[in-house]
């Protein structure tokens, strides 16, 4: 008996947030580095107004991305730990569900991380970070980096030193969703006309789309040897 | 069960390589439904490769493999829901208990998970009173027995063990000892590879050790004893057995 995409994408997405509301292995790690990391940014880029402005929105997309890296690496590696890959290799269900449910789960991690950044991030640049053009760019961005960083990640935890490997492959594959996350947000926290920055929303939104595919259909290739 | 009968793996001149290094060379064998078989070998000899052969999770270079009828890799997935694998790895999740590892195992094979049916195979195992713990704070034999329950969830026909004693002390061995003698009583084919002699004397019903990728030795167990079985061992390998 074989099951369904749909529900077994549900039930890995389902574990993985028990294991996350058990452990609290992923969020808790994330968190505390985004943190440490925008504050660290705060008292290190002392700016005026206007640069800071400028400057903030490649601070919350390092911040976003490098909390993405340590997210996407645990969450991989508990799969690989114990072996429980296998045991959903051998499960009568469609590869691509395995990568859906993974990234869904990675995705509404690095998002909830995301989402805490926008008002930490208000308080501490005194810039207004939440706007609803902000929020699309986030759950955008996020998508994409998500997409190449659980497929990548899933072939990263089979090599030696695979956490350390992760960034180093990443941040290639998902330079042109960070830089078009960079310069829409900028967009948007400057002020800027919003002819200047909405060209990049569908680009951002191509980009996810074509990620998600070619991932989705690449990924039965990586984790099978 | 009858010889005309077609058996649930059929295996016909398999190779298989990782790179330039040959793992098996040209293996065949069939297994009948409801034989007990152990595949003894050296660590590299192949039997770990041939039971992921098995499963599908890795794919031959050359040759035939058909589980259930089903030839393999083409129909995969159609095999899985009839293949249990037990490894020296749990194969579980560490922060969910063990009935919640059960309940997921459970939707993705399709099954509703249902209270009842998942405690009694919990209890069949002997972790009905421990099924409400995460599994992180199991004992080696306690994953061992709760990595059998998932493997038997979809009630597989076959069910594959790769060194399942490895880690395990006396007390634990003896008991999945009797749980291997109850899963095989219930009607399932198991293949076993392992480096316990004595469990293989006690429990198998025949006996295929592998050397150098090919088959040395294939013949039912009559009642070997340890110290006779590495005996055969050594006759077939010419090297001693490593236990």
């Amino acid at each position: 008996m074989n099951t369904g995409f749909w529900a077994s994408t549900r039930a890995i997405l389902q574990k993985d947030f028990q294991a996350e509301f058990r452990g609290r292995e992923l969020i808790s790690v994330m968190l505390v580095f985004a943190l440490m990391s925008v504050l660290v940014f705060s008292f290190a880029l002392e700016l005026d107004r206007l640069a800071r402005r400028e400057a903030v929105a490649g601070v919350l997309w390092v911040t976003v991305v490098f909390a993405s890296v340590l997210g996407l690496n645990r969450s991989m590696n508990q799969e690989r730990d114990s072996g429980a890959m296998d045991a959903l290799l051998l499960a009568p269900i469609p590869r691509s569900a395995i990568f859906a449910g993974k990234f869904l789960a990675n995705y509404a991690f690095t998002l909830f991380v995301g989402a805490l950044l926008l008002p930490v991030m208000t308080v501490l640049y005194n810039v207004t970070m939440i706007t609803p053009y902000s929020v699309i760019v986030l759950l955008l961005g996020v998508w994409g980096i998500c997409t190449v960083g659980t497929l990548l990640s899933a072939m990263t935890s089979q090599a030696r030193g695979g956490e350390a490997l992760l960034p180093i492959v990443l941040l290639p594959v998902a330079l042109p969703v960070i830089m078009a996350s960079v310069r829409a947000t900028t967009g948007i926290l400057t002020g800027a006309p919003i002819a200047d920055w909405e060209g990049w929303l569908p680009i951002m939104a191509g980009i996810a789309l074509f990620y998600s595919v070619v991932c989705a259909f690449a990924f039965a290739f990586v984790v099978e040897e | 069960m009858t010889t005309t009968e077609r058996p649930i793996i059929d295996i016909e001149n398999l190779t298989k390589t990782y790179g330039f290094l040959p793992v098996l060379r040209g293996v065949s064998f069939q297994v009948q439904r409801g034989e007990f078989v152990a595949l003894l070998g050296a660590n590299g000899s192949g039997k770990s490769t041939l039971l992921k052969l098995l499963c599908g999770l890795t794919q031959p270079t050359n040759g035939k493999i058909a589980v259930g009828g089903w030839q393999m890799p083409q129909e995969a997935r159609a095999v899985r829901s009839q293949i249990g694998l037990v490894s020296h790895k749990s194969l579980i999740y560490p922060t969910l208990t063990g009935y919640e590892n059960l309940a997921f195992f459970a939707r993705l094979y399709g099954i509703t998970p249902n209270a009842n049916a998942l405690n009694a195979l919990l209890e069949s195992v002997g972790l009905r009173k421990a099924g409400t713990r995460p599994a992180r704070t199991y004992s080696r034999g306690m994953m061992q027995r709760l990595s059998i329950a998932r493997a038997l969830l979809p009630n597989p026909h076959l069910l594959l063990l790769d060194e399942p004693y490895t880690g395990l002390d006396q007390e634990a061995s003896h008991a999945l000892d009797a749980l291997l003698q109850d899963t095989h009583g219930a009607g399932h084919t198991l293949i076993m590879t392992s480096h316990d002699l004595a469990s293989v004397a006690r429990l198998a019903k025949r006996i295929i050790i592998i050397n150098k990728g090919k088959v040395a030795h294939d013949a039912p167990n009559e009642g070997l004893s340890p110290l006779a079985l590495a005996e055969l061992y050594a006759h077939a390998t010419g090297e001693r057995f490593n236990g």
